[in-house]
């Protein structure tokens, strides 16, 4: 692009593609003849599937950092986290429906986190020495397993789970300029907020934190100063199947969850991830946004089949134009960082 | 010959291969004294999975280069496959959509072009993707192809994105694909079909053993060893990632065809994400960095899944999907934690280590791979 245009204009070059970009899609809307409305309603729903993938996305950031490992088992993660909690809701029956819920939220939260555990142990640990390929390869082989024991445990057909506000299937709807908008988007985007305020905290407070980040800086350095890595590794593992298990747990309601629901989602969250740099808190969260609006809008005005292909064509693209993340510098790399 | 075969374990391979595919497609094709191996291995093998072994061991030669001698995993291959699928029956069985005369469409040698044409596809869009990926460390290409892979399948589920389903058939697919002919000998009977693909399974699989004891190939092997070291001593990595890529996906290509020729149908399930990591697993299962891991590790998985598809119905009675996924999971994990060299690869050391196979140096970086 900086080819075609004058110098003063090269550092607007971002923004320029953003303007074509959005031209294209007013353009293609003009056909179904969209109005305000329709868009900010595309722009909200993409705004709340984003916002899963950004939890998604965290627990990507958390173990790559950590290990420089993807973690293809995020997407299990995300189905056992909604599974186990529609199944405890759905058996703890002598509980009224609101304390049913929470218990069968904290089950899936705890039951998620202790398989991430113990994958961690059996699979990543004992071919700890191998290469980041091999390791990779792991990981998507525990995606595999897990989704072949989903489907054995729970079959392959669609679950339910109430919604939080009304504690019933239907959700409430709630009606602002037109837009129509389901209560749970609220609790999602609360809880991502709240995740994000505890992370924060997390890291910037507590020792473990710390030890995390230090590994994510320098993993030898981090061993020099008697942190053990593979203890964090551990630790990372728990933590992004509990984020994958948040972000699971709270759209289940607006889903109908399955034992495949991981695959999309994981991919999805993998996608948010890449465009954040793959490093980077905020960066996952803005990706994940991102990628939940361009997505929707795109498919909005075109063929709603196609959703999920302008998600990945988005991800060659950052790859290609941006491969360091939407936020990083051009010239950033994040080479240092690998081993 | 037979001193040039005393000293390439390879030549040696090549011949012992082409013998055990000619005898058993003879055997399966003539029947002789009621021979049946339909019978003998309880409807586990038939032509119909020898044919198919040829035609994903063609991927899977090209997939290992790029896996195992390259060190580029791709999350995507499934998709190059599609392509060639994809692209033979759109031009054979719909080659109206070109407005082509029936004169050509309907010619003998228009399959074999499109096979060509498929191929050249596949291998420039491996070319642009990877280009500018494969100058980036790390696993970008895996990420990359991943996001083809994906984007791929659903141009081919939703009709290249167009209303309607004249191009790819949408869900349903594409059938009524012609068989293959060269002049009026039509390759069809599965006999020989058979020989068709296991041909083309032996020459690439010939290829790929040229290249890897090629120049290239210690290059790749150089890279595989260390890249850091590779660079210093000249090696352009990129450039040999690159062509890696590509031929892979020209492979994947071809194969692709012969599928799609094979089925006289195509529909977008088998080019899916799925598809591509059960190509990974079988790459794993024989080993990444051998060429001879290819056709057993096809082999393994696919009569694995037979197997297991017959004895899981009888376990879980009344649960639908495909259950044998979780046995793969576990297969993956298992072979790259113990023996990430692949079962083939790590049996052949083991054997030889205990004086059972070829005697004589393990021979790695300086004589020819295996």
């Amino acid at each position: 692009m900086n080819r075609f245009l004058p110098p003063w204009l090269h550092r607007w070059t971002g923004l320029i593609w953003l303007a074509l970009l959005l031209a294209s899609v007013v353009l293609l809307g003009q056909r179904s003849q969209y109005g305000p409305t329709q868009y900010m309603q595309f722009t909200m729903d993409g705004l709340r599937a984003g916002t899963i993938y950004a939890l998604i996305a965290m627990g990507f950031v958390t173990v790559f950092n950590v290990t420089g490992i993807i973690n293809f088992a995020q997407g299990a993660f995300v189905m056992l986290g909604a599974m186990l909690t529609v199944t405890v809701n759905n058996s703890a029956t002598f509980l009224p429906p609101a304390p049913r819920l929470l218990l069968a939220i904290v089950a899936g939260i705890v039951g998620t986190t202790l398989i991430g555990l113990l994958l961690e142990r059996m699979t990543i640990y004992p071919a700890r020495h191998a290469s980041p390929l091999t390791l990779i390869i792991i990981t998507v082989g525990d995606f595999i397993a897990l989704q072949g024991l989903a489907l054995i445990a729970w079959t392959a057909k669609p679950y339910t789970l109430p919604a939080f506000t009304t504690l019933q299937i239907a959700d409430k709807t709630i009606r602002l300029a037109g837009v129509v908008l389901k209560a749970q988007s609220f609790w999602i985007w609360g809880t991502t907020a709240l995740v994000l305020l505890v992370l924060g905290y997390f890291f910037e407070r507590t020792m473990t934190g710390k030890a995390l980040r230090a590994c994510a800086i320098n993993r030898l350095g981090a061993r020099l100063m008697g942190i053990s890595v593979s203890r964090m590794s551990l630790v990372a593992f728990g933590m992004a199947a509990a984020l994958g298990a948040i972000g699971g747990i709270v759209v289940a309601p607006t889903t109908r969850p399955t034992y495949d629901m991981g695959l999309v989602l994981g991919l999805k969250g993998f996608v948010a991830a890449i465009m954040g740099g793959l490093v980077s808190y905020p960066g996952a969260v803005l990706g994940g946004l991102l990628l939940g609006i361009l997505e929707n809008l795109a498919a909005g005005v075109t063929k709603a089949g196609l959703k999920d292909m302008f998600a990945f064509l988005l991800l060659i693209i950052v790859l290609l134009y941006r491969p360091h993340g939407i936020l990083a510098a051009r010239q950033e790399t994040v080479e240092a960082r690998q081993p | 010959m037979i001193e040039r075969m005393k000293a390439s374990p390879n030549l040696r391979g090549g011949v012992l291969l082409s013998a055990l595919v000619l005898v058993l497609g003879m055997v399966e094709s003539t029947k002789p004294f009621g021979f049946d191996f339909a019978d003998l291995s309880g409807g586990l093998v038939t032509m119909d999975t020898m044919i198919r072994i040829g035609i994903l061991t063609i991927v899977l030669v090209g997939l290992n280069l790029l896996m195992g001698y390259a060190g580029q995993i791709s999350l995507g291959q499934a998709a190059f496959y599609g392509i060639g699928a994809y692209i033979s029956a759109i031009l054979t069985a719909r080659f109206h959509l070109l407005r082509l005369p029936p004169a050509i469409g309907g010619s003998w040698w228009w399959p074999w072009l499109v096979m060509v044409l498929a191929m050249a596809f596949a291998g420039g869009l491996a070319y642009l993707i990877g280009r500018p990926i494969l100058t980036l460390r790390g696993h970008y290409l895996a990420m990359a192809t991943l996001g083809l892979g994906i984007m791929i399948f659903i141009l081919f589920r939703e009709n290249l994105g167009f209303a309607g389903d004249h191009i790819t058939g949408a869900f349903d697919g594409i059938t009524a694909i012609p068989r293959l002919r060269v002049g009026s000998f039509e390759l069809w009977p599965l006999s020989r079909y058979y020989f068709l693909v296991w041909f083309f399974a032996i020459l690439c699989i010939a290829i790929a053993i040229n290249i890897v004891n090629s120049r290239v190939g210690r290059a790749f092997r150089a890279i595989h060893g260390s890249e850091k070291a590779a660079l210093a001593v000249g090696v352009d990595i990129a450039q040999l990632k690159l062509q890696a890529l590509v031929v892979s996906a020209i492979f994947a290509s071809l194969a692709g065809s012969l599928y799609a020729h094979f089925q006289a149908a195509v529909s977008p399930t088998p080019f899916g994400f799925a598809s591509s990591l059960e190509l990974v697993v079988m790459s794993a299962v024989g080993g990444m960095a051998s060429i001879w891991g290819a056709p057993f590790g096809v082999t393994f998985i696919l009569v694995l899944r037979e197997m297991l598809r017959g004895q899981l119905r009888e376990l879980l009675r009344g649960a639908s999907g495909e259950h044998e996924i979780i046995f793969y999971g576990l297969l993956l994990v298992l072979i790259m934690i113990f023996m990430p060299q692949g079962i083939v690869v790590e049996l052949m050391e083991r054997l030889r280590r205990a004086g059972w196979a070829s005697q004589g140096p393990r021979r790695t970086l300086k004589g020819e791979a295996r």
